[in-house]
Formats: structure tokens, C-alpha cells, sequence
């Protein structure tokens, strides 16, 4: 099972509290778990990776693990711990404002 | 008894305002989408309970949301914006080609007659529709591809489609403006378009009669006289008589030349209001005192309305859909500043009082009259 945390404006686009899980055949990787997400969660199409280009919005950040994964291929393998659901994946929205 | 609901917009989420015919007392409820940016909302003129919100921000991008119970209940809908094959260029503010890229939807205009036809208007300038209620939306893409599209250059806000007026009359015949390029006006529902700018007279472009490159800021339209357009320009108050073909200033008496808003009298089509604005970079009322000017004359002549508006210390803009109409017989006018005051008036302007304070600041009013 999957588990990822989102951040709070999308949890409310969502309609979701805490964490949401999946499960996901195949091997995980950050395109195979952002189309899981995206195929339950429909509503989120477009806020975390650019419809066509399917690339990460550039406010949106990727941690698992304590890493930032943000910049790893979308198709390498994440890391085993978020594979095996010991692990969230976080979906962050960056800090920025003032 | 008829009653008015208002749609509010602001940087940070969405508010519904309703009141009784009297208008005297308003139930404010919201905010939707609290932290979300609510460029524009408009209610279908064919179902006013199905409104449309365009909800936006930089971390999370565009979204659509549909309500159909007057805005106690939302729904996202389709929010996949792709413009119609390879986008091409634009002129960028340093005069270089620049990709056409979609940012946001500044403006919904849901079609008179059926509720799930709906246009936006978005920045990078381009007009979409949908026709099934906002879950899917395909480019009108002749707009985009005319010949002078590569020229336009973007506002200081963007390179926005910020207005679309849909002629009563016609179902084929609609106007699109963009800041700052200008008005483009469609007879065959959108297949093609004509730049409708003669007459505007903009200081700093080169070739100040040009085709194209003047930042209008906002038209709008009578119904029962869809061939008059006004026009707010960043210089200059516009009428056009002939639908666009031709364009002659009527700022007549008006304290500056620039301002964002402008709409028509719900019952009065040679009445109409703009609240004037100092620039080019101030961008606060003149003398620090919030007027909005009213003209009965289809313009030139105005008059500054002042009862209830701050008139000293007063520094708010009033920003391009920020501005709406009541149709009840005592004519509602209705605006929100950047300060997050919602003002509001039951007869045509003559006295003002402000029905929100402390909204954050407020990017569109529209104003639906319900039976």
C-alpha cells in the first residue's frame, strides 16, 4: 500500500483528511504513483504536474525519506521504504510568500 | 419578492453575498476556496444557480469550479486548458518572441441561453469553451491564430483575454478584449475574428492608429442596444456605436484617463459608470477619494458620486471585473476594491454603503437578480 501525504489545499481539493493509500502493480516509480493518484483522485489533474507535459509545477516539491526527489526521473524507482508503505511520499507545496 | 446574490471574488477565495429586494441587510457566506486566487465568477443568465469560478494560484495552477445549488455546493470540473495545435509567439514585453503559455483563467462568460455553454477567456490571451458544463474545454482557436497574433504584447497584468460580451441579439456575434492588444469581434460564433480598434489612440506605441496593441482594460454592452460598446482604456474612455467598427473618446470631464472598470445602467443604456484612477503607476484614486463617475449621456459629461465613499486618505483600486449591476427597478451598482470594501448602492449610484470591510482584496463583483 502506498501512502501519501498531500498538502493541505489539495487534501481540501480532494476531500480527503490525513494520508491517502493505493495500491499500485507494477514498480513504483513517482509516474506510476502520481497517475495512481491522479486515476482516484481526479480533481487533482493539473495541480501537481502539468497536463500535457506531465512535468512537476515548479511550486510543487517531492520528499521521501528526508530526500527530495523532486528532481529524480519520474520513471526511476522511489525509494523501497515508500515502495513498501514503511514511508510517505510527500507532495509539498514550496514555502514562499512574505 | 426578488432578491440579489452576489458573487465575490478575491485573492484569497470566494465569497456569496445575498440580500432581499430592499438590499438593505446581506448574509455573507465563505470563503470558498479559502487561499485559492478567484479571478472571476458568473452565474448562468439561462439557470442562475449554476455559477462558474475560475480558482487559481502559482503552486497549484488552474481550476474550474461548478456550482449548481447558487453557490452553497462546488464541484471541480475539467481544468485542462491546451491551446489548439503548436501556440507559436507572442511579443514580449522587451520586444522578443515569446512562447504562448497558459497561466489562468481571468474571465467566465456562461452563454445566455444554455447553461452547460460556457466561454473563458485566459492569459496567455486565448478563448476556450466548453459545452458541457466545464469539463471539457476546447480552444477557439482563430482568435489566437490571427495574423496580428504574433504582435500582441502583454499589460502589466498579463497578456490576458479579460472580456467577453455576447451579443443578445446574435448568438454568432461576440467580442473578446485583450490587454494589450485590443477588440476582436466574431460574426460566425467564433470561426473568425476582425480586429475592432479604429478610433483608439494610444501614446507610446509607435504607430499610435495601429491595428492592434492598445490595452483596453474592459468593455461592456447594453443588451437592448448591443451595437454600443463602452470602453475604459488605459487612456481614455471609449464609445463605439457601430459595434466596434469605429471608436470616438467621451471622457469629456473625467478627473484622469485611466481606470479599470466600466458597465451600463440596468434599465438606463445611456448610464454608465467608471471609477477614474491616477497612473500610470499610482494606481489609487485621484486626490485619495474613492468617486465613481456617472455619466447619463452615454459619456463625456459626468458626475462624480461621493455619498458613502471614503474622501480622504483613500488609496484602493478598483480592478476590471470588480464592477456589476443589479437589474431590480431601482438600479443596484455594485464594486469591490483591492482594500477588501465591497460597496454598494440601491439607487443608480446616488448613495454608497459599504456591505463588506474587510475582505482581502477583490478581484471581480458580479451581480445576479433572482426572482
Amino acid at each position: 500500500m502506498i501512502r501519501v501525504i498531500l498538502p493541505a489545499h489539495l487534501r481540501a481539493l480532494a476531500r480527503v483528511n490525513g494520508e491517502v493509500s493505493f495500491e499500485i502493480s507494477g514498480e513504483i516509480t513517482q509516474r506510476a504513483l502520481l497517475d495512481a493518484l491522479e486515476s482516484q483522485y481526479p480533481m487533482l489533474r493539473g495541480t501537481i504536474r502539468d497536463h500535457v507535459t506531465q512535468r512537476r509545477r515548479p511550486y510543487v516539491r517531492f520528499f521521501a525519506c528526508e530526500t527530495d526527489l523532486s528532481h529524480q526521473r519520474p520513471d526511476a524507482p522511489l525509494p523501497q521504504a515508500v515502495a513498501d508503505g514503511m514511508e510517505p511520499f510527500l507532495v509539498v507545496g514550496a514555502m514562499a510568500g512574505g | 419578492m426578488s432578491s440579489v446574490r452576489l458573487l465575490v471574488g478575491t485573492r484569497k477565495g470566494a465569497f456569496v453575498l445575498t440580500s432581499d429586494g430592499k438590499r438593505r441587510g446581506w448574509k455573507i457566506e465563505g470563503p470558498h476556496f479559502g487561499g485559492w486566487e478567484i479571478y472571476h465568477m458568473k452565474g448562468s443568465p439561462a439557470n442562475p444557480n449554476r455559477i462558474y469560478a475560475s480558482q487559481s494560484t502559482s503552486w497549484f495552477g488552474q481550476l474550474i469550479q461548478r456550482s449548481d445549488d447558487g453557490g452553497a455546493t462546488w464541484e471541480p470540473v475539467g481544468n485542462e486548458f491546451v491551446y489548439d495545435g503548436e501556440p507559436g509567439t507572442h511579443t514580449w514585453y522587451d520586444g522578443t518572441p515569446h512562447p504562448w503559455e497558459f497561466a489562468r483563467v481571468w474571465h467566465l462568460e456562461p452563454s445566455l441561453h444554455d447553461p452547460d455553454l460556457v466561454y473563458a477567456g485566459v492569459e496567455d490571451a486565448a478563448l476556450f469553451r466548453s459545452s458541457d458544463g466545464g469539463r471539457n474545454w476546447e480552444e477557439l482557436s482563430a482568435l489566437r491564430k490571427h495574423p496580428s497574433g504574433p504582435s500582441w504584447q502583454p499589460g502589466a497584468g498579463g497578456m490576458c483575454l479579460h472580456t467577453i460580451l455576447l451579443d443578445p441579439r446574435d448568438p454568432a456575434r461576440m467580442y473578446g478584449a485583450i490587454s494589450a492588444a485590443g477588440v476582436f469581434r466574431s460574426d460566425d460564433a467564433g470561426a473568425s475574428w476582425r480586429p475592432m480598434n479604429r478610433g483608439l489612440r494610444s501614446n507610446g506605441i509607435p504607430d499610435e492608429d495601429a491595428e492592434v496593441g492598445h490595452c483596453v482594460h474592459r468593455i461592456a454592452m447594453h443588451p437592448k442596444h448591443p451595437d454600443r460598446l463602452y470602453m475604459q482604456k488605459h487612456w481614455d474612455v471609449m464609445r463605439s456605436d457601430d459595434g466596434g467598427e469605429s471608436w470616438s473618446e467621451v471622457s469629456g470631464n473625467l478627473p484622469t484617463d485611466f481606470g479599470f472598470p466600466i458597465d451600463v445602467h440596468a434599465h438606463e443604456p445611456q448610464t454608465i459608470y467608471v471609477v477614474p484612477i491616477t497612473s500610470d503607476s499610482q494606481h489609487f484614486p485621484p486626490d485619495a477619494r474613492l468617486r465613481v463617475y456617472r455619466s447619463r449621456t452615454g459619456g463625456n459629461e459626468w458626475e462624480a458620486l461621493t455619498n458613502g465613499l471614503p474622501q480622504e486618505h483613500c488609496y484602493v483600486n478598483v480592478l476590471r471585473d470588480a464592477m456589476a449591476v443589479d437589474k431590480l427597478d431601482s438600479c443596484g451598482v455594485y464594486f469591490g476594491t483591492t482594500g477588501g470594501q465591497v460597496y454598494a448602492s440601491t439607487d443608480s449610484g446616488d448613495h454608497w454603503t459599504a456591505i463588506a470591510r474587510d475582505f482581502p482584496a477583490v478581484l471581480s463583483v458580479e451581480a445576479q437578480t433572482l426572482p
